[in-house]
């Protein structure tokens, strides 16, 4: 077993994991975190993407181990004082969302794309989230769901 | 008056528990001493089983329990039925677990319980299987000269079915002055609901047993599983349908996971999860499509279609699943009219066992093979007449003064202005301007094509008396329960189910306007077999046409009972009583009136009533429709090709659809994107890909192309509005259009832009190889 201290949506953790244990798997089993989901076994769908250290990284790809010392934001932490994320709000207004499942992972890839480039074009927005995959919405909605979050997040920025 | 929540676009309900990460997906679901089920599978296609040692997976520690086929025979485990027994369908034996034989790659051969997930893939990894390969045949065509699979079944026939009229049929074509003729894969598909399936089962203290599953009809699942396979008796078994994330069809059906995990927890009397990783998902989720077509169509000098006859092969995999035999039969051939009033028509279906998973119904389930072949073939008409095929299309339309129209294939149109669709499509794309330019662009090299598919469905499934005429056993009403509370809160409960199409929003917003109750004062609860009544769940485009008019009728009947109780409130006639905006006042006299909620209360704090009056406010409804609902649409997808690579990129995509009255058109149109989606999916990217020796060789999303965001469009939506005539509340469905109409509007489009190389037709997945070998073969012919 390998010992682990992390911080997870501002909480700090201890752990004992087994070496083989998947970051995904600690927040889901060990934490309880279950927004974060699990889509597929090839790292292609991003549905566990979170933020490691500010960073999007798919979950699944990388071992509990790994994060020790890290600093991680789930979905459950996106939400600040009861109050949705730009981008929480946008996939609401926007109709970005049917059965949910991948919509976690895909946010948080958002909020990683919009620190990179807060003006994104169309084409920007499409390649930015291409390592996530949604099968309900045909991305029309995400699209403009993050369109929204950018033009709200220009106008009150953080 | 309040504001009109039908047709509005009000923002889902249920959408901040899934953007906060609150969601309860089935393996979110955590119980006191849970186990964890991993399945070991067959890696070959067609084999015997001659051993299976599981001493090295049971000595290790943390494995509970393991069985085999051998367990679950013993137990008495049933097979797993098939829902639609066609005549003469060929029905083999399908166990949970396979005793002495496996048909496709992952079929489950034994299962383990242990504690921990990692242990129980260790611990599968650990059991060694004995097999004997046995001679392979994966493709439909090849499937009826290939080794037979069932010995229930010689030549890998599974059904013989046939509709229309052969002989009328050859004689259009005798008189006809041009044929189209085709031959056609539609592509197999795997369904990739982002959710993998999953079930938690728990064993209660005596007898009882609560499956949590990923389902998109718990009903059928406890009926099926309950009463056909597991001998449990619905009182005691409860099938709860929590968030589910999305089906597609892979949904509906009967698994050999959920049967065996049920069964093993209560053997154990302890909870187990089973949650399937994706490539199970890839190798064991029921896949879609898989036809191969011969098709002619038959013209007359003006255009006319005279007469359609079509042949096809259709593979249903290993076994028959629920509703396998009724899609390339019922929900096929049925379709074969289109929009067109064809006066001869004949389809001819073979449907096979092959050594591949069951193929059963997947977004459209028919529909879109139907609607590819027709409007395949309406474009190769036009090239043979040297005609537009919008200009095609027009001349053959149903006309609006022919509803309702009786087709050659069973189907009665109930209503539709097909015309009206489609000139709406050529206005909004300005099209004489859009040929205009892709002539210019043919002459500098640039090769954009104009692909049109004019689509009909039939959905609203089902209404019993129709598809009882077509000799299926059941119909498919569904059911609603409206129950308003003491302080007039409400709540309904409804046996359809939403895993993502936003039920808990729009058969609220019905309630909200029948009721004239705000919109926050609705909760829908669905999923339960505990709480509603039984229903027949979501699939088929039913869900507001059907599920959502149970709910309609339930409020209708609510309003009555409201006007009784303020008649006898205010001591009035019940016939001069009227009910609007939330109250019942009496008819000329709107002083004298009760709101919703003092009759709310005044149902439940009942004293005094006359003795016909029954005290409480609650109406439930079992809705069986008169018959389909006929979504109608055409839909033009622009492609440029790109001469060099064959790479295909889709420039526009337009959806003029009528899906009847919308309810919501924001989540309209977001089911018409990801309809449409998926049909350009496979149209030019998605394919399941067997070997010839039965392997998936598209196992994983490395190899399965699923689109993604870059590869696509913006998606441009437009109505025309004909409302249905057979449901209280004039809507039609809208779930599969899209996956309907776009693969056939795509493929048309790619070879409309090939037409200078004298490509007629490609092959889905028309992927850019395919196109490029056929511009090269082409070129080099020429």
């Amino acid at each position: 077993m390998v010992p682990i201290t992390l911080s997870v949506n501002g909480k700090q953790y201890t752990s004992e994991v087994e070496p083989r244990l998947l970051l995904v798997h600690y927040l889901r089993d060990t934490l309880g975190l279950t927004g974060t989901h699990v889509g597929c076994d090839t790292s292609q769908c991003g549905a566990c993407t979170v933020l490691v250290n500010g960073e999007s990284v798919k979950s699944c790809t990388i071992l509990a181990a790994q994060a020790d010392g890290a600093s991680i934001t789930t979905i459950e932490g996106l939400a600040q004082g009861g109050k949705l994320h730009p981008l929480q709000e946008g996939f609401w207004e926007m109709h970005g969302l049917q059965c949910g499942f991948c919509t976690p992972g895909m946010i948080m890839s958002a909020v990683d794309l919009l620190q990179r480039n807060p003006n994104p074009s169309e084409e920007e927005i499409r390649e930015g989230l291409e390592g996530n995959i949604c099968r309900c919405t045909g991305y029309h909605n995400i699209v403009r769901a993050v369109q929204y979050a950018a033009k709200q997040m220009a106008a009150e920025p953080a | 008056m309040a504001t009109q929540m039908i047709g509005s676009s009000i923002k889902r309900v249920e959408d901040p528990r899934f953007i906060q990460g609150k969601g309860t997906y089935t393996d979110d679901i955590k119980l006191p001493g849970m186990a964890h089920a991993v399945f070991v599978r067959s890696p070959y296609a067609h084999a015997k089983i001659t051993g299976i040692d599981t001493s090295a997976a049971q000595a290790m520690p943390g494995v509970v329990a393991i069985y085999t086929g051998q367990d679950t025979q013993a137990d008495g485990v049933g097979s797993n039925p098939t829902g639609w027994l066609l005549p003469n369908l060929k029905v083999p034996p399908h166990p949970a677990l396979a005793v002495d034989r496996v048909n496709y790659v992952g079929e489950p051969v034994a299962v383990i319980i242990a504690d921990d997930p990692y242990i129980a893939h260790d611990a599968a990894d650990a059991v060694h299987v004995d097999y004997d390969p046995l001679p392979v045949v994966a493709a439909p065509d090849k499937a009826m000269d290939g080794p037979t699979i069932h010995e229930e079944a010689p030549g890998n026939v599974a059904f013989d079915w046939s509709i229309g009229d052969q002989a009328q049929t050859d004689a259009a074509f005798a008189n006809a002055a041009k044929v189209a003729k085709v031959h056609l894969i539609n592509n197999r598909l795997i369904p990739n609901a982002m959710e993998p399936r999953s079930c938690v089962a728990s064993p209660g203290p005596t007898g009882e047993v609560t499956l949590w599953l990923t389902s998109q009809n718990p009903h059928i699942h406890r009926l099926i599983i309950g009463a056909f396979v597991l001998n449990l008796p619905e009182q005691k078994f409860r099938v709860v349908a929590p968030d589910v994330g999305g089906g597609f069809g892979s949904k509906i059906f009967i698994y050999s996971d959920e049967i065996v995990v049920t069964w093993a927890a209560m053997k154990l009397g302890r909870a187990i999860k089973w949650t399937s990783t994706r490539r199970e998902a890839n190798m064991t989720d029921a896949h879609g499509r898989d036809h191969v077509t011969d098709a002619e169509m038959a013209f007359d000098a003006n255009g006319k279609i005279l007469g359609f006859r079509v042949n096809t092969i259709a593979n249903l995999g290993a076994y028959p699943t629920l509703f396998a035999p009724a899609v390339p039969t019922y929900l096929y051939g049925t379709l074969m009219s289109g929009q067109y009033p064809i006066p001869a028509i004949y389809c001819h279906v073979t449907g096979v066992y092959t050594n591949t998973v069951p193929v059963d119904a997947y977004r459209g389930a028919g529909r879109p093979e139907a609607t590819f072949v027709v409007e395949r073939l309406v474009d190769l008409g036009a090239g043979e007449l040297g005609m537009d095929p919008a200009e095609l299309r027009r001349v053959n339309f149903v006309r609006p003064d022919q509803f309702p129209f009786q087709t050659q294939v069973a189907l009665v149109y109930d209503s539709g202005n097909y015309e009206a669709a489609l000139n709406r499509a050529l206005e909004r794309l300005n099209y004489a301007d859009l040929r205009r330019q892709q002539e210019e662009g043919r002459q500098q090299g640039r090769y954009i094509g104009i692909g049109f598919s004019s689509a009909i469905e039939a959905c609203g499934l089902a209404p019993s008396s129709v598809v009882g005429s077509l000799g299926a056993q059941a119909g498919q009403w569904e059911s609603a329960i409206v129950r308003v509370h003491p302080t007039g809160k409400v709540t309904v409960q409804t046996g359809s189910h939403s895993h993502g199409q936003g039920h808990e929003t729009t058969f609220a917003q019905i309630v909200a306007d029948g009721l004239g109750v705000p919109i926050e004062d609705v909760a829908i609860q669905h999923g339960d077999t505990a709480q509603s009544p039984f229903g027949w769940g979501t699939y088929g485009s039913r869900s507001a046409a059907v599920g959502g008019s149970a709910v309609a009728v339930s409020v209708k009947k609510l309003q009555d009972k409201i006007k009784r109780i303020a008649a006898h409130l205010l001591e009035a006639n019940v016939e001069d009583m009227e009910y609007a905006d939330g109250k019942a006042f009496v008819r000329g006299a709107p002083g004298r009136v009760k709101t919703f909620g003092e009759v709310a209360l005044m149902a439940h704090l009942a004293h005094q009533y006359p003795p016909d009056l029954e005290p409480g406010l609650e109406a439930t409804t079992f809705f069986d429709p008169t018959n389909f609902t006929f979504p109608f649409c055409t839909h033009v997808a622009v492609v440029e090709v790109d001469a060099n690579t064959g790479a295909v990129d889709v420039l526009r995509y337009l959806a003029v659809d009528d899906v009847g009255n919308l309810i919501n058109p924001l989540i309209v149109d977001g089911q018409i994107h990801g309809g449409v989606v998926q049909g350009i999916g496979q149209a030019l990217w998605e394919g399941a890909v067997y070997s010839e020796d039965g392997q998936l060789l598209t196992g994983t999303m490395m190899d399965y192309a699923v689109p993604k965001a870059a590869y696509l469009p913006m998606i441009e939506t437009d109505q025309t509005v004909t409302p249905a005539p057979q449901n209280p509340l004039g809507v039609k469905g809208v779930g599969e259009i899209g996956a309907i109409a776009a693969p056939a509007a795509v493929v048309n489009a790619v070879v409309d832009a090939l037409k200078p190389f004298g490509v007629t037709h490609l092959d889905m997945p028309v992927t850019s190889e395919k196109v490029y070998q056929a511009i090269h073969s082409q070129a080099q012919g020429a």
